[in-house]
């Protein structure tokens, strides 16, 4: 019985994970060499899909992304390098098209702001921590006077006897 | 000074609210132009079928031209439209058409529909010389000078105010440039 059950549960699950993942990319659009449409694929997963932006031209369905796979595929082709491929489409539609920014002038504060911020809260925090460590070893603490330890001693006695 | 110090969160909290309100009012589809500044691309389309002039790069050269993408299965296209040809017909501007990505009769029923102020057409049926302008969304609406350069570009439909604040003045002034 408990095999049965296990069989039904395999049979009914195995056909969804095959399925789920549904391409973007049709099977018209891919190039016979495997190597090259390898390339290709890696390319596009780099190229942000204009339209739907937070999807690269690999995942999105939009007709653009789909003329822009295509257009990748034909510059390969053609012998055009990976880097060269992604400078033709950049050429067009600007450093906006790479979901991976290049490192440059403008786009320093996205690049070096977090671990700026990060050092700042560091510094921020051991400042912090360093003045508290003094409260604590009574550093900061004015010692006490002729007087006050007369006093001090005075009603120290006094508990004693 | 310590005070101070108690007010911080309440300036960050500030701060941070005043970036996101400005940040929210931008446009994410507003992307910057990569081709700005720079010669129109080569490039050369027939005309729809029937029509005598096409559009190329050579044809973009010695007036100051409006360039409009669209297309007939375009909504925000037909919003415009009455905007162009008020351009073209009243304040005299130049402007050509690239037909993105159309079925040619598709165009040619559209246009007699809507009416036609364009100086010329090119079909870009595969929407390939679209890709060489940076087009990702009809309708676009790019302003070349007379050296075939690209000076403006608006994506969307264009508005009224986008005609009297950057279009109209970027035309005087392209056309003073000589």
């Amino acid at each position: 019985m408990k095999r049965l059950l296990l069989a039904a549960v395999l049979a009914l699950s195995a056909p969804i994970p095959a399925a789920v993942p549904a391409l973007a990319v049709q099977p018209d659009e891919v190039l016979p060499d495997p190597a090259l449409e390898s390339r290709a694929r890696e390319i596009s997963k780099e190229l942000r899909c204009l339209v739907c932006q937070n999807q690269s031209i690999d995942d999105s369905n939009a007709p653009l992304a789909r003329d822009l796979r295509v257009l990748v595929r034909e510059r390969l082709k053609a012998g055009d390098s990976d880097a060269g491929v992604l400078g033709y489409v950049t050429d067009r539609y600007g450093d906006y098209v790479l979901l991976r920014p290049p490192f440059k002038a403008t786009t320093l504060l996205l690049w070096v702001g977090p671990f700026a911020i990060l050092l700042l809260g560091g510094a921020a925090t051991a400042l912090f921590l360093r003045g508290r460590r003094g409260v604590a070893a009574g550093a900061d603490t004015v010692p006490l006077s002729d007087d006050e330890r007369r006093r001090l001693d005075a009603l120290l006695r006094k508990d004693d006897a | 000074m310590r005070r101070l110090l108690y007010l911080l969160p309440f300036l960050l909290f500030i701060g941070v609210g005043v970036a996101f309100y400005l940040g929210f009012q931008r446009d994410p589809r507003d992307i910057p132009s990569a081709l700005i500044d720079k010669p129109v691309p080569s490039f050369e389309l027939p005309p729809l079928p029937g029509r005598p002039e096409g559009l190329s790069a050579e044809r973009l050269k010695g007036d100051v031209t409006l360039v409009n993408v669209f297309a007939s299965w375009c909504i925000p296209c037909k919003a415009e439209h009455p905007i162009i040809t008020r351009l073209a017909r009243e304040q005299g501007v130049t402007v050509r058409a690239i037909n993105h990505k159309d079925k040619a009769e598709d165009a040619l029923a559209w246009l007699a529909r809507n009416g036609d102020p364009y100086a010329s057409i090119g079909a870009d049926l595969d929407g390939r010389v679209s890709i060489d302008w940076g087009v990702y969304g009809v309708p676009e609406t790019f302003l070349v000078d007379r050296q075939g350069r690209i000076r403006f570009k608006h994506v969307g439909p264009l508005t009224p105010q986008v005609v009297d604040e950057q279009i109209l003045p970027m035309v005087k002034h392209l056309r003073g440039q000589g």
